[in-house]
């Protein structure tokens, strides 16, 4: 006697705890095996690239930060060099390394939040999170002493950075950058070897090479399948080809691959920033810059590597105060095109971690 | 460091296959012609020298007397860029063609200028509203939008 | 046995019946703000005379054991986050399991933007929830819509929506402020009637 059955329909709503913010998927279901994964997003979608039309370029930078809000400092840097190349503007030295001082402590901490999320979804329940956030809690009290906030910072400027480091500042930081590596070590110890964690990752979720390429992917989802493509290296912005560091691959594209490179970049961005430390000059932190600054007619699209990706801008000027259109090239709007075909034929759990190691903030796909 | 592709001369190479598709072509862009959008960007992809395998970028823009979408085109493996434009002058109901089937990264951002500027592209999956719910009055991010 | 199976709904369906439930409460809630509950002040002044200490104990013990619902919409969520991690540690008022269901929850703290697609989901959630409850708004965008005010599809603030008891602003709030906001719900929790109707 056959039984009959048929696929239904399956909804992980808005709100879930797994889904990283306000996203919701209907899920086909034939039993518990996918048949088909179809995202649902809007829900956090603040008209984001309309407003900026109306304000001026200056007042753009703290609605740039609220959209990767676990990343605002390589947000506030995609967008004020974006501008820079438009105006032509020149950075001075000091606020260069400043910069990159500041985007690589954010992208520790982007990385450490992402593994740790990564691993509630397994079932570790909070222990990853609070080990990682013990971290992430040193470097937002450097963020706290540097410009009085720690989520949403506001720190560039078009032309520099907004304030200079206090005196208690660098020891600070040697403290941290001499810490870290006890730190990443720890957790490599805890997690690498772990049996759960293996057999929970490893060959699931697989992205093809191809197809990583074709849906645009990029960053740690990108070079978890095989690219070696790293905007610092390929078309170094700011003064990035200064730097002596190594871009981690991996050739099998599953998640164990993408929490391991994570691991791996937390590693070479300690390494960028001791070089930084040590070479870090005196002189202006920001160059001389109208205040209502007026670029001539034109576009530019400029982009950076954020922590989850390419992070790129797309500006147009009609010689105005306020932008003529304002667009945020979103990298993990992008990076989700994948998800379909990454979990047709894994069950529902294999989904909530396959999503996790994608690793995406709402904010920044419904802007 | 990423290369930018003179625009002329690419133009050249594509006058060859398609001629009389290219509108305008300058130092840094190429503009095509909307009916010719497909060959264009089919040839530009499976071209051993050109070889662009990566959309970066897909961004459509209102100047009041049309619409301009832009493509960013990207080679991982030379290492050179490219950008594409092409034009719509047709302010009720703009349609173009979908590039889907070539790069499959347009697919969502496809669906965004749909919902917020009101360009529809024939040859979509999948095309419906992607950020506002169904019977949002208006595209919200055209210039005449209040 | 032939059992009745119910047919299968096709995805536009569903997105319609959601427009339809997006439209209907747009329109009830542009027009008017949800009054604050504040019927607790006029109590205070009332318990000054025959308190009972019945009254005084589980007010008391409600007050030191809620459980919170964590409905982080945006980055205000990870400082409602930090706040029950290990630094500014929640646990210490008993607050410490957050839950994700509405059912088995007292106090719902709203921190993030509100957008009108959004809206339904959250009156739902409200309304599951079990007498008694209460509701923060944390963060300048719950209270008022925050810098995305103008926008096209942002909700002017959740108190058009629920009503809203205690509000903690800033952008976002800092641990500590957050904290302060809940030590204001202690207080007006342990000055709230035990016989409070709710319409």
């Amino acid at each position: 006697m056959a039984i009959k059955t048929e696929p239904f329909i399956l909804n992980m709503g808005p709100q879930h705890p797994s889904t990283h913010g306000v996203f919701r998927m209907r899920v086909t279901l034939d039993g518990e095996v996918i048949v088909d994964v179809e995202p649902v997003i809007g829900y956090l979608h603040r008209g984001i690239e309309k407003l900026a039309e109306g304000r001026t370029y200056t007042q753009n930078i703290p609605l740039t930060d609220r959209m990767d809000y676990l990343a605002s400092m390589t947000n506030n840097q995609a967008y004020v060099t974006a501008v820079e190349k438009l105006a032509g503007i020149q950075v001075p030295e000091r606020a260069e390394y400043l910069r990159i001082i500041m985007a690589e402590l954010m992208r520790i901490a982007s990385h450490l939040m992402g593994v740790g999320f990564f691993l509630n979804d397994l079932g570790a329940l909070m222990t990853p999170v609070l080990y990682m956030w013990r971290e992430r809690e040193k470097i937002l009290d450097l963020f706290d002493m540097l410009c009085g906030q720690r989520l949403t910072y506001n720190y560039m400027r078009i032309g520099g950075v907004s304030h200079d480091i206090p005196e208690e500042f660098l020891s600070a930081l040697k403290r941290f950058i001499a810490e870290m590596p006890g730190f990443t070590d720890e957790y490599d110890q805890l997690l690498a070897e772990n049996e759960i964690l293996l057999v929970r990752t490893k060959g699931v979720g697989i992205l093809p090479k191809d197809l990583a390429i074709n849906t645009g992917a990029s960053g740690p989802v990108l070079r978890a399948s095989g690219v070696k493509w790293d905007i610092r290296r390929a078309d170094p912005y700011s003064i990035y080809d200064r730097f002596d560091f190594d871009i981690p691959t991996a050739d099998s594209g599953d998640c164990y691959d993408r929490y391991w490179i994570k691991i791996q970049e937390i590693r070479q961005s300690t390494r960028i920033l001791e070089q930084a430390v040590a070479q870090l000059p005196e002189g202006d932190i920001c160059a001389d810059v109208p205040q209502l600054i007026r670029p001539p007619v034109g576009e530019v699209y400029s982009r950076i590597e954020a922590p989850k990706g390419e992070l790129g801008y797309y500006l147009v000027s009609d010689n105005s105060i306020a932008p003529y259109r304002f667009h945020v090239r979103p990298t993990e709007l992008i990076n989700l095109t994948a998800l379909r075909d990454m979990s047709i034929g894994w069950k529902i759990a294999d989904l909530i971690i396959i999503f996790g190691s994608i690793d995406v903030c709402l904010g920044e796909i419904d802007r | 460091m990423t290369v930018c592709l003179n625009g002329e001369e690419v133009a050249k190479k594509i006058g060859d296959a398609f001629p009389n598709s290219i509108d305008i072509a300058d130092k840094a862009t190429i503009i095509a012609k909307s009916e010719y959008l497909y060959q264009i960007a089919e040839f530009l992809k499976n071209n051993s020298d050109l070889k662009f395998d990566y959309l970066a970028n897909q961004v459509a823009v209102d100047y009041m007397d049309y619409f301009e979408v832009v493509y960013n085109l990207v080679s991982l493996e030379y290492n050179h860029s490219l950008t594409l434009k092409v034009r719509c002058n047709d302010r009720e109901n703009p349609t173009l063609p979908s590039v889907v089937s070539l790069w499959r990264t347009a697919d969502y951002q496809e669906r965004e200028i749909y919902d917020l500027m009101g360009i529809t592209f024939t040859g979509h999956p999948n095309l419906k509203r992607l950020f506002l719910w169904e019977g949002f009055p208006g595209h919200p991010q055209r210039r005449d939008y209040l | 046995m032939e059992i009745e199976r119910p047919k299968i709904i096709s995805s536009y369906e569903i997105d319609l019946a959601e427009v339809e439930r997006i439209t209907q409460l747009k329109e009830k809630a542009e027009k008017s703000v949800i009054p604050d509950p504040d019927a607790w002040i006029d109590e205070e002044l009332r318990r000054g005379i025959g308190l009972t200490t019945v009254d005084a104990v589980l007010d008391w013990a409600r007050s030191r054991s809620i459980f919170p619902l964590m409905f982080g919409l945006a980055c205000c969520a990870f400082e409602m986050i930090g706040t029950a991690a290990s630094r500014f540690d929640i646990a210490r008022w008993g607050m410490d399991i957050f839950r994700w269901s509405p059912r088995q929850a007292d106090l719902m703290i709203v921190a993030g933007t509100l957008t009108w697609k959004m809206a339904p989901a959250v009156k739902r959630i409200y309304d599951q929830m079990a007498e008694p409850k209460w509701v923060i708004a944390m963060g300048a965008c719950a209270i008022s819509g925050g810098t995305f005010r103008e926008s096209y599809s942002v909700v002017p603030g959740i108190n058009r929506i629920i009503p809203v008891d205690v509000y903690v602003p800033g952008c976002p709030p800092r641990p500590e402020g957050l904290i302060y906001g809940i030590t204001k719900i202690h207080k007006k929790i342990t000055q709230d009637s035990l016989k409070r109707a709710k319409t």
